[in-house]
């Protein structure tokens, strides 16, 4: 009966969200100026879910500190007291609102996992466009040194250099997107390198072309959908590794407020049938499978997929 | 109907065939009701444009049709079985054993991991026709049938280590392998050089008179059929046009359309005047020897090329053609030799050169698909050689843009935004000829412009070309394997052999005799209109060996 009833719950989740996404894929059409409600249109239910979904976490980062109901690091109450009218997903292992943490959390995490990748793919990319376009020593030079920092574990390599350089939250970003570089150079080195053979390549370079106009204009438009996609996936990974960082103390540093470490402080609560912990876990769960709804309807558009 | 096969009995029969295509979320019909017979031992031949719907046709024969496509109305009969509505499973027992497929590029179709041997094997021993071993032996006596070298050893080579025409017709022996009632060839000399393209045919006509197969022969390329086919069927959108024996439709087609197919070989450029001595050449290839690693590719290449003057190097792949154009290019450095544009030397590489000597020797591709860069506008790519060597920028820019596209007859309003996958083949390669004119250059480099494209579409393609270079001076090279392209727009032809120049004279000469043996083996090569060309050829050239 129990299962029946969550199979229950969870047809109904489905249907709500997709309601929720046709819903707003409607207003937005209607509201918006002509071009933005063209594009919404060819926008698949998952993706306007995921749009919504972005749109909410990126509404709670902002306005974090008006909606949160206490202050991020105050003790409110008891330690794990239970979901009641006052904290309504009850106070962690130290007495604090877990709600209020979970809003700063999506500041604190969703804002530095978006910078991370950023930064790694801005990095990535470029260098792996350089490296396939000027070819030779530079290409060689480029890769070699990604195979060194590739051959290092990465976690270990990240403890290490959060160990020398300490753990600020930009030591943090700088750190993890360097790492994360590595991956994101090597598929834009492959992507491209099987474009810059192509006579396009050849007649623009015929042409006078500077590297700038090269990679800017005649590769990335063409390398851009599986970077895209790569995008979506490695905004997952980058969660994973602040919190394993923060796991292992050397992440987001408490009393920050972040969804990784909440998950490890609270976990004890799980051996007594207690939800909660797996709040945050949820929350970065549902955000990264947004983030892949959207990325899925980009790539589909960008690479002129049909099914 | 042809006579001779009136008595056989039929093997396939297709009614009112009807096939859709999947474009932008709805179906779309391209074969509208095609109707076809074949009767044991016969070949007709499936001829059209592209997007006629040959190969479309054709791999219906089998059942089968390309991903987002569906068969939508018509019956297909292979011996009593109605196909359409077979299970899996009689499917897969008829495909290799009963109906086989011999595809465009052999290169492409084998499977560069296995050796030719292994891949051989696979139908017979999956469809329990034969052992391996007993296959094996059957495969040595098809590659020798086939008259490939070696035939004992060349089966356990692997499909990179044998050449492109030894390739096709190690594919042609694998789809006999099960002797079939029927093979599917889809262009399989299409992607030769003619002297290759004979062997090949040559073999397959030969194996299928001895297997009495029956044959599906599908080519733009008249004069192929035209050796191949018993009867021929043209094909135009997805319709028939007409059908009829061969030699019938040769020489008496009753459709205005097949009429124009027939005619399609008839531009020829005008005589020109020979050019007064000690006029400065627009470019002149000196002494050039150049090559890749140790290896030479040119050795001492050496021509002139006027202005207004179109010289055609021709060869087969391998010949040196393409590097030429490199060294020109300046993408190739030679070892040897140097490039004169306008009496002046042009560096060797191109990243010396200046913007204006860039500007002045322009190129077209042979693929227009790969030449145009697929995510940008029309306007972007033909506007940035005008923007970036002339400095126009706003609405001048747009207005040269416009004119450009005028003089390759596309309507501006229509084109301008437009990306290069919205276009058609022929198009594509005129959005080509409209970046190389935007750089307003002295000299363009003309890259197997035409070989991608059908008949009647090249045809357009080098009046446009010719029409051009009288209104603008403009100085061709012109790359090509096809002689009947040299006999439509040269005016001086080079012939290549080996990375070095066998022969070089203008048009006039080059067609008459004597011929050096080399040129004389590429003339005799271009199949002709006339079906008995081919038994002729060989007949001759067999006369001249023993």
């Amino acid at each position: 009966m129990g299962i029946l009833l969550n199979i229950l719950y969870f047809i109904a989740f489905i249907v709500a969200a997709m309601a929720a996404g046709w819903l707003f894929r409607a207003i937005v059409i209607a509201i918006s100026p002509r071009a933005i409600a063209k594009e919404m249109r060819t926008a698949p239910l998952t993706a306007s879910f995921g749009l919504l979904m972005i749109l909410l976490y990126t509404l709670v980062a902002i306005f974090a500190p008006w909606i949160a109901p206490f202050p991020e690091t105050e003790i409110v109450g008891r330690e794990f007291q239970v979901w009641d009218d006052v904290n309504w997903l009850g106070t962690d292992a130290l007495g604090r609102d877990m709600l209020t943490r979970m809003i700063y959390g999506a500041r604190n995490t969703v804002g530095i996992a978006f910078a991370t990748t950023a930064l790694a793919f801005v990095l990535g990319s470029i260098l792996g466009l350089l490296a396939a376009t000027v070819g030779g020593w530079m290409d060689q030079s480029l890769s070699r040194s990604v195979d060194v920092l590739m051959a290092i574990p990465s976690l270990i390599f990240s403890l290490l250099l959060l160990t020398i350089f300490g753990t600020s939250v930009l030591t943090l970003i700088i750190v993890i997107a360097i790492i994360d570089s590595t991956r994101v150079f090597r598929l834009a080195r492959s992507v491209s390198v099987t474009i810059v053979v192509m006579d396009y390549i050849e007649a623009a370079k015929l042409r006078g072309e500077g590297k700038w106009h090269l990679i800017t204009r005649e590769i990335l438009p063409n390398a851009l959908a599986p970077l895209v996609a790569e995008f979506g996936l490695r905004f997952c990974f980058v969660f994973l590794a602040i919190s394993a960082l923060s796991f292992l103390g050397l992440g987001i540093q408490p009393p920050t407020a972040d969804w990784g470490s909440m998950v490890k402080e609270n976990a004890t609560l799980i051996t007594f049938g207690d939800i909660t912990p797996l709040l945050p876990a949820g929350a970065i769960a549902l955000l990264t499978v947004s983030v892949n709804f959207v990325v899925d309807w980009q790539l589909h558009r960008a690479s002129g997929l049909k099914e | 109907m042809s006579d001779q096969f009136a008595d056989k009995e039929v093997l396939l029969t297709v009614k009112g065939l009807k096939i859709e295509g999947r474009a932008d979320e709805s179906w779309m019909q391209i074969v509208n009701g095609v109707d076809l017979t074949l009767r044991k031992g016969e070949v007709l031949g499936l001829i059209g444009e592209s997007g006629a719907g040959k190969s479309t046709v054709g791999l219906a024969a089998m059942g089968f049709t390309r991903d987002g496509c569906r068969i939508s109305g018509g019956e297909i009969l292979f011996d009593g079985i109605d196909l359409r509505h077979a299970s899996t499973k009689t499917l897969r027992d008829l495909k290799g054993k009963r109906i086989a497929y011999v595809a465009q590029s052999a290169a492409a179709s084998f499977n560069p991991a296995h050796k030719l041997m292994d891949q051989y094997c696979e139908a017979p021993v999956q469809h329990g026709v034969m052992g391996r071993a007993e296959a094996e032996s059957d495969a040595v006596d098809l590659y020798r049938r086939m008259q490939l070298p070696e035939p004992e050893s060349i089966g356990f080579r692997y499909p990179h280590q044998v050449s492109g025409g030894q390739l096709q017709r190690a594919m042609t022996a694998m789809a006999m392998s099960c002797r079939p009632d029927l093979i599917i060839f889809d262009e399989p000399t299409t992607a030769l050089d003619v002297t290759t393209q004979i062997e090949v045919l040559a073999a397959i006509r030969d194996i299928v008179e001895q297997f009495d197969t029956a044959a599906i022969y599908i080519t733009h390329d008249l004069a192929v059929v035209a050796q191949m086919a018993d009867r021929i069927k043209v094909l135009l959108k997805g319709d028939e046009v007409e059908e009829a024996d061969t030699r019938t439709m040769l020489s008496a087609p009753q459709e205005d359309y097949t009429k124009s197919l027939w005619a399609v070989r008839s531009h020829t450029r005008a005589e020109q005047p020979p050019v007064p001595k000690g006029t400065t050449p627009v470019v002149s290839v000196r002494n050039v020897t150049a090559g890749y690693g140790a290896v030479d590719v040119l050795t001492d290449v050496s021509f002139d090329i006027h202005q207004r003057r179109t010289v055609a190097v021709v060869g087969e792949s391998g010949s040196g053609k393409s590097t030429t154009a490199r060294v020109i290019t300046g993408l190739l450095v030679p070892r040897r030799g140097e490039v004169l544009f306008d009496g002046q030397a042009l560096p060797p590489d191109y990243r010396r050169r200046t913007r204006d000597q860039l500007r002045q020797a322009q190129m077209i591709y042979q693929m227009a698909d790969t030449a145009l860069n697929p995510k940008l506008k029309i306007r972007e790519l033909i506007g940035r050689p005008a923007q970036m060597y002339l400095g126009l920028q706003g609405k001048a820019l747009t207005e040269r843009i416009r004119q450009l596209l005028d003089l390759i007859e596309l309507e501006p309003d229509d084109y301008i935004d437009r990306l290069p996958s919205e276009l058609s083949g022929g198009q594509k390669q005129r959005i080509g000829i409209a970046r190389a004119l935007a750089a307003e250059p002295k000299f363009i480099i003309c890259d197997e412009v035409t070989s991608a494209l059908d008949q009647l579409v090249a045809e357009g393609i080098l009046k446009l070309l010719d029409k051009l270079q009288t209104e603008f001076d403009l100085a061709y090279m012109f790359i090509t394997h096809d002689l009947a392209t040299v006999k439509a727009i040269a005016d001086e032809v080079v012939v290549m052999k080996e990375g070095k120049v066998i022969e070089q004279g203008p048009k006039s000469e080059m067609f008459q005799p004597p011929h050096d043996p080399y040129t004389e083996l590429l003339l005799s090569s271009v199949p002709e209109m006339d079906p008995d060309w081919l038994t002729d050829l060989l007949r001759d050239r067999a006369a001249k060996a023993g």
